[in-house]
């Protein structure tokens, strides 16, 4: 295998783009396709301020790398989910999901001098996810993605960031797509885009991963040194968004590139027909009475689940069954 | 040679030498879904592997995504 560069030896082959690439060029493509991403879409200026949502996987990490190596002013927001730590009486040295995670943001945003911002959610909300889906008797992912995505707005706002980022690859935006599109979900498919803009009391919030699938990014990390949570989320095992994934992984097989053709076609030919009447119902949006943010409710999502949670859970974090990560 | 695996975390032993691609038709594991790693860099799949490596399988699917919409 030759690299299509510079016809050294490759690393990897990249079938959606009939190429192979050593080390070097690997890398410099990402690069290329994160700045192609953040230039086609407008998705920040030279100088703005980026909040970057970060996890302590391979995409927030490889994305906050990218940013700065792309000349960005990055500030990386890590929350503490609570998820598979916490409990007592487990093993000495035995150490849960979010710990492990935390810790490789640590590590990471230490190395190079990145500057971390940390949210505990039972530190400073009083609940976990755990906890949560346990109460609301949905799954983690629901309460997990409402809890992220108010933090970070939250955070962004506050700290006067002018965007947030998030890790969100070609995998993850398909799969969404191809579970929307599954259900003629109109609302969800109107507000899927790379970019949404500032408004309504959200900060901007981008996507500059869309251009990369997912084995790109994880390369990315191994290629750069870049050592990220591996394992994955204990409560995401068997979702519906990793069936969608496996669905769209085989259609890629048998037909390199299916899936960029999927998103990036949807982008440019149904996008606009759809966020036309999202547009206006976005305007019926007011506040929040207890913490300001934007709902169509009196009390947003949030501050319900808060509320929902903070009285109905036991003094305890929930024990759940989940795999317990050994410190290494 | 060891073979590290993910997801769950587990080791088994393979015979070399073998290639990348004959090591993971052996374990049934698509190509298209992991990653190859020996001594911190990517191995590629006509890359033959020695009895004596240590092999980690990385597997690059994740999930956990929350729904997608966006007001609270």
């Amino acid at each position: 295998m030759k690299c299509r560069v510079c016809r050294g030896p490759a690393v990897i082959d990249v079938p959606r783009h009939n190429a192979n690439f050593c080390a070097e060029h690997f890398l410099r493509l990402c690069r290329d396709q994160t700045r192609k991403a953040i230039e086609q879409f407008a998705m920040i200026a030279p100088g703005e301020r980026v909040l970057v949502a970060v996890s302590g996987g391979k995409d927030s990490l490889a994305l906050w790398q990218l940013l700065h190596e792309l000349g960005h002013e990055a500030d990386g927001l890590y929350i503490g989910l609570g998820i598979g730590s916490g409990p007592k009486g487990r093993p000495s040295g035995d150490v849960g999901y979010s710990d492990v995670s935390g810790a490789h943001v640590r590590t990471f945003a230490a190395e190079r001098g990145y500057r971390l911002i940390e949210i505990d959610v039972r530190e400073e909300h009083g609940f976990d996810i755990p906890t949560a889906a346990a109460v609301t008797r949905r799954v983690p992912c629901s309460s997990c993605g409402l809890t992220k995505r108010h933090l970070f707005d939250r955070a962004a706002l506050d700290g006067g960031y002018d965007v947030v980022a998030t890790g969100h690859n070609l995998d993850d935006e398909a799969a969404v797509l191809f579970g929307n599109v599954l259900h003629w979900d109109t609302d969800y498919l109107a507000r899927q885009a790379p970019v949404l803009p500032a408004g309504n009391g959200f900060p901007r919030k981008v996507k500059p991963l869309v251009r990369l699938a997912e084995r790109e990014t994880a390369a990315y990390c191994v290629l750069a040194g870049i050592d990220y949570q591996v394992e994955e989320c204990p409560l995401a095992a068997g979702n519906r968004h990793l069936g969608y994934k496996d669905l769209l992984e085989q259609a890629e097989r048998r037909s390199p590139g299916t899936k960029h053709a999927f998103y990036f076609g949807f982008l440019e030919r149904a996008a606009e027909l759809l966020r036309a009447g999202a547009a206006l119902r976005a305007e019926d949006l007011g506040r929040c009475t207890s913490c300001g943010a934007p709902t169509a409710e009196g009390t947003c999502a949030f501050c319900r689940l808060q509320t929902r949670v903070g009285a109905a859970a036991p003094a305890g974090p929930v024990e759940v069954p989940t795999p317990v990560m050994v410190r290494r | 040679m060891k073979i590290l695996l993910r997801n769950p975390r587990r080791e088994v032993e393979v015979r070399g030498p073998r290639s990348v691609a004959g090591v993971l038709n052996d374990l049934a594991i698509e190509r298209s879904s992991v990653l190859v790693i020996r001594n911190g860099t990517l191995v590629p799949g006509d890359e033959m592997l020695a009895d004596d490596d240590v092999i980690e399988i990385r597997p690059v699917i994740s999930g956990g995504m929350g729904a997608p919409g966006r007001a609270s």
